[in-house]
């Protein structure tokens, strides 16, 4: 067991967990941020994806170990108190979700993307996205709220 | 699946990382982005009692230009991408870094991390091994240099003993008006390449190909140079006409093998295309 400290959406979290916990555990348990969602668990999948220190990672592939003292942004960040943010409201108005299980995985990693490059085109919104599996709706409608969404960034 | 047990280490200094593997006697692992290790784990291909995280040791993440490229050990693949200065220094450098995995991987993902996992299909052991870099690295009885094609003895096999920590890679210096190429082909972006193809060369004063590197991954145990397109294309002038046939005769007498992903025969005829795209676009590059 160790002690870790991490700074999730601003509130600081201390916790004795094992060594090998991993970041998406750590997340989702003791602070119960279950919008985080874990699937394959190999980093395949992106469904884990959050952000650290302003960068989309996969949280299946960090351990909570790794996370100490670093800055942790989970999809519950987007929303501010009942409002979508705009990338939430614009995947709503394009339907880019259906079952909604990749969908925090899919928004953590646009938002990061955003931030970083709001002159974002769409050939490079499809090569970020294809490191997030959707099994659902396609990919356009995706793509769509994306473009959409980021006159909000910048 | 959730990852095995084990012990964690962060150690302050490379000599405390060194003296961690020492005590574990070949049974630990050193972890920097973990994007290679983590599913290891998952998988129980690997089962060390003891990580030793190198992520609190200074002076790994540096990316130096004098001449030479020298990546730290810990340089991410997001910081080749990001840095301008290589778009002139190692434009092959940058380029073959854009194919590495996912944007959430390469956010992460390090440099020596993938040298010391030696994946047969990645990426940038290939590259380390068709531009000729050199490895450096440090254990308890000294440093010492490895050249990229003599560090990769296996899937998954490198030369490091288990007490041994790599501390970075020099690309030799790029010379200005370097041309090259970069292909590969898998069936998902950002997925290991079933075959891939990376070429540079200069022209001389006559318009004639001069020191010509040509590697090739996805293919069997390591990644390997093509000395016989080298060979070939060597002291030539390029044109399409030579690509073609070098592409075709370069890989008749390549050991291939076959895997779950694609057979021999079709990775032989995917390695061809790669190939004389990669000399393709090369001719475009450098100017």
């Amino acid at each position: 067991m160790m002690q870790i400290g991490i700074t999730i959406n601003n509130v600081s979290y201390e916790r004795e967990v094992p060594a090998r916990t991993t970041l998406a555990d750590f997340i989702r348990g003791l602070p119960g941020l279950t919008g985080t969602h874990v699937a394959c668990e190999h980093g395949v999948c992106g469904a884990c994806t959050v952000v650290v220190d302003g960068a989309a990672v996969r949280s299946c592939l960090m351990l909570a170990a790794q996370a100490e003292g670093r800055q942790i942004e989970t999809v519950e960040s987007l929303a501010g108190d009942g409002e979508l943010s705009p990338l939430q409201a614009a995947f709503r108005k394009h339907h880019a979700l259906q079952c909604g299980f990749c969908t925090s995985g899919i928004l953590m990693t646009m938002h990061a993307l955003l931030r970083d490059e709001p002159d974002v085109d769409e050939e490079r919104v499809r090569e970020v996205l294809s490191g997030n599996l959707c099994r659902c709706t396609g990919y356009q409608p995706i793509v769509d709220a994306v473009m959409e969404a980021k006159q909000s960034y910048g | 699946m959730k990852l095995p047990e084990f012990e964690y280490r962060s150690p302050a200094t490379l000599s405390e990382a060194i003296a961690l593997l020492v005590a574990a006697d070949g049974e630990a692992k050193l972890l920097s982005g973990g994007q290679s290790l983590m599913p290891m784990l998952a998988f129980r291909m690997a089962t060390p009692t003891v990580l030793v995280d190198l992520r609190k040791v200074e002076g790994l993440d540096a990316i130096e230009i004098n001449g030479d490229v020298r990546l730290g050990a810990r340089v991410r693949w997001c910081d080749i991408e990001k840095d301008q200065r290589l778009a002139t220094a190692h434009p092959l450098l940058q380029e073959a870094v854009r194919h590495i995995a996912h944007y959430q991987i390469r956010n992460s993902g390090t440099v020596g991390g993938s040298l010391a996992h030696a994946d047969p299909a990645a990426e940038f052991p290939a590259l380390a091994v068709a531009c000729g870099a050199v490895i450096s690295t440090v254990a308890a009885n000294g440093s010492r240099t490895v050249a990229a094609e003599d560090f990769f003895l296996g899937p998954l096999v490198t030369v490091l003993e288990p007490d041994e920590i790599i501390t970075g890679i020099s690309f030799p210096a790029w010379k200005a008006g370097r041309r090259f190429g970069f292909q590969e082909f898998a069936r998902r972006r950002g997925d290991f390449a079933i075959a891939g193809a990376i070429v540079h060369y200069d022209v001389d004063a006559w318009g004639r190909m001069a020191d010509v590197h040509v590697g090739a991954f996805g293919l069997g145990d390591t990644p390997i140079r093509l000395q016989v397109a080298e060979s070939l294309l060597d002291g030539q002038q390029p044109t399409a006409e030579l690509f073609e046939r070098v592409a075709a005769a370069a890989t008749e007498d390549v050991e291939i093998q076959d895997d779950i992903h694609a057979d021999a025969e079709y990775r032989r005829s995917l390695l061809g295309t790669m190939l004389m795209r990669a000399l393709q676009s090369s001719s475009r590059s450098g100017d």
